[in-house]
């Protein structure tokens, strides 16, 4: 393996409230190669949102935030990286979509000053260049009469047209890595798989790498190459998507593969929610933090803290200790 | 757009002929001074109280003479003539209006320039140190009364009695002339006026701006604007009171019409012959054709600049659009 875009070790966020200290994400790893796409897979609250919005810098002013452990991307050293340093990054080798494309453009600013800002910020171009630059990447992003739409303001335009002006914003700088934290989930179903499309079709051809945070098990098959499962602030399982898939590794796994509705299956067959709800990253579970809910805990669970070990065909890891033998016989 | 214009100023219209009728009843109604006996001077004979009281309408029923001025306004533009001492009140509103307009534009300035960046100041440092001193200072100066403050200011600063008269010609407005045809006497007059009246607004000022502007810093495209590695002097000054002052505007319009309707404090501690002055005046004369001016006068602007701040918002923010569905 190619030496790594964007490595994170360790990474531990946490905020200080009223009502105790929440860890958000506690003692996270992973690292995308040059080209890879990841997908980061959890439910609400497991802290996805918040590890990638820390890659970002965007924790940082946050009140009563603490981070801690090693960010590196490119050569830099984010974790440690100042302000500044930082600010020239994002945007230009480093760009992210988020979630709800209603709230994230500026709604007093037309679409095309939005995009020209983006160029501007990091290149020493003038106004007719970056609208050029601008009105080309709105195109490459599907968006139909970009020329007219430059003039737009976001309320003027559809959900999925709008989440396409925030995927030409990010791109515009053609950034060697895309972080896109649920860039469909509030999109409507029709226009969700065009989303996915487009983003998978110009991360090649800008041979971009991505981190695809979702909690939708289907947008990970469909362009992740690797995929790190994340519950209450951790990677509980990680691996190559193909393998994941097929052979899950870790419960928490399995019951995100179980909740999911199946075309492939028997028709009887219907979802099966998680019992019980994600626990409360103030007071964590003692031992393993998903063993009040999984159906396979045994009574060590409890008291041992499981570390992420290879696991199923060695190219995965999974953070549980159920002999392998139980694995096989329980999985779905 | 321009029906919604036209429909707003039927509406100014209506709500001064509601206005007058309110402040006609309220003068009826209330115990007030008998404006006759003030303008007959000492012990009149009844025949001249009579004569004046013909003189002057008051002895038809209040409604008579409401219709009579109503008419007189409606057809001629008058607005009577005062009790006291004859002269015409659409005159003297029009004498008293430099000064009220010199008083509230200056002092607006003022606290524009104050309030802003102290209220953008706080945001920035929500809840830390600088902040709080900001919020703290703030409340105490909304607290202070105005017309307090105006006493403390002249006993300080006055040019002739104050301990300190460094201000030159501060405390004494000139018997002659206005800000547009004398600035060089009226501008050092008004010194103290514009800061007494414009730190309780720059108090208040701050503190609205600094709430705005917190909320909008929450907002998804702030974030958005960081992702962009947009410096953060940009993502506050540009993108934050862009949409921060929206709310400001519409606060500015409406303190700025009351204003122009006369500060009746501030314009009275300092002896500012503006409208407000006059409104205070008449008011102690019972002088009812006077007060009805200068009360019609508040509610005229104070509907007109909610009308023009209901304009600008359609330029400030591009989802607003006045049509058929439109108030």
């Amino acid at each position: 393996m190619s030496e790594p875009l964007l490595d994170v070790r360790d990474l531990r966020v946490s905020f200080a409230t009223p009502d105790g200290l929440v860890r958000a994400v506690d003692g996270v790893s992973f690292s995308v190669a040059p080209g890879r796409t990841l997908g980061i897979v959890g439910e609400s609250g497991s802290g996805k949102s918040v590890a990638v919005g820390t890659v970002m810098g965007l924790t940082r002013g946050a009140r009563g935030a603490t981070i801690a452990g090693e960010l590196r991307f490119a050569g830099h050293d984010l974790a440690r990286a100042g302000d500044e340093e930082l600010r020239r990054l994002r945007g230009d080798e480093l760009a992210m979509v988020f979630q709800d494309p209603m709230s994230s453009l500026h709604p007093l600013f037309r679409v095309g000053d939005q995009l020209v800002e983006a160029v501007r910020a990091h290149r020493p171009v003038g106004r007719r260049a970056a609208r050029i630059r601008a009105q080309d990447m709105l195109g490459l992003a599907g968006v139909p009469e970009p020329g007219r739409r430059m003039e737009a303001y976001p309320h003027e335009l559809s959900g999925g047209l709008r989440q396409r002006v925030m995927i030409a914003m990010a791109l515009v700088n053609e950034p060697r890595l895309l972080i896109a934290d649920e860039p469909t989930t509030a999109l409507d179903v029709t226009v969700q798989a065009q989303i996915l499309e487009l983003l998978a079709r110009l991360r090649d051809e800008l041979g971009m790498a991505m981190v695809l945070v979702t909690h939708d098990l289907g947008v990970v098959a469909q362009v992740a190459d690797d995929v790190a499962v994340m519950y209450a602030g951790r990677v509980v399982e990680t691996g190559p998507t193909l393998p994941l898939l097929c052979t899950p590794q870790h419960p928490y796994t399995w019951g995100l593969l179980r909740s999911m509705p199946r075309l492939d299956g028997p028709r009887d067959a219907w979802p099966v929610p998680i019992a019980g709800r994600p626990p409360s990253p103030i007071a964590p579970p003692s031992g393993c933090r998903f063993h009040p809910r999984c159906p396979s805990a045994l009574a060590p669970c409890a008291a041992i803290d499981p570390v992420l070990q290879p696991a199923g065909d060695g190219t995965q890891r999974a953070a549980c200790i159920l002999p392998a033998a139980v694995r096989e016989a329980e999985r779905p | 757009m321009g029906a919604y214009v036209v429909r707003r100023l039927l509406w100014l219209i209506v709500v001064l002929i509601a206005v007058s009728l309110v402040t006609f009843v309220i003068f009826y109604v209330l115990p007030s001074a008998d404006p006759v006996l003030l303008r007959a001077g000492k012990n009149p004979s009844p025949e001249v109280v009579q004569s004046i009281t013909h003189t002057l309408g008051l002895d038809r029923p209040w409604y008579v003479q409401y219709g009579r001025y109503m008419e007189r306004l409606v057809l001629h533009l008058d607005l009577g003539r005062s009790y006291q001492n004859d002269a015409s009140v659409r005159h003297l509103l029009w004498d008293r209006l430099p000064a009220t307009l010199a008083l509230a534009f200056g002092a607006m300035v003022l606290w524009l320039l104050i309030g802003i960046p102290l209220g953008i100041f706080s945001a920035v440092r929500h809840r830390r140190a600088g902040d709080r001193v900001v919020t703290g200072v703030s409340l105490l100066l909304i607290s202070a009364p105005v017309y307090w403050l105006g006493l403390v200011a002249l006993y300080v600063f006055s040019a002739d009695i104050g301990k300190l008269p460094w201000l030159e010609g501060a405390g004494s407005y000139p018997t002659h002339g206005t800000i547009f045809t004398n600035p060089g006497e009226v501008v050092p007059s008004l010194i103290l006026p514009w800061i007494v009246l414009a730190i309780s607004f720059a108090a208040i000022y701050a503190r609205f701006v600094r709430g705005s502007l917190v909320e909008v810093l929450r907002e998804d495209y702030i974030r958005t604007a960081r992702a962009k590695g947009l410096p953060e002097r940009t993502v506050v000054l540009k993108h934050g009171m862009r949409a921060a002052m929206t709310p400001v505007v519409t606060i500015l319009g409406l303190d700025l019409g009351i204003l122009l309707g006369g500060a009746i404090l501030v314009e009275t501690v300092f002896n500012v012959p503006g409208i407000g002055r006059l409104a205070y005046d008449s008011i102690q004369t019972s002088d009812l054709p006077m007060i009805q001016g200068t009360v019609l006068a508040g509610a005229f602007f104070i509907v007109l600049l909610t009308l023009v701040v209901d304009l600008v918002y359609a330029f400030l923010d591009p989802r607003v659009r006045y049509g058929q569905g439109a108030p």
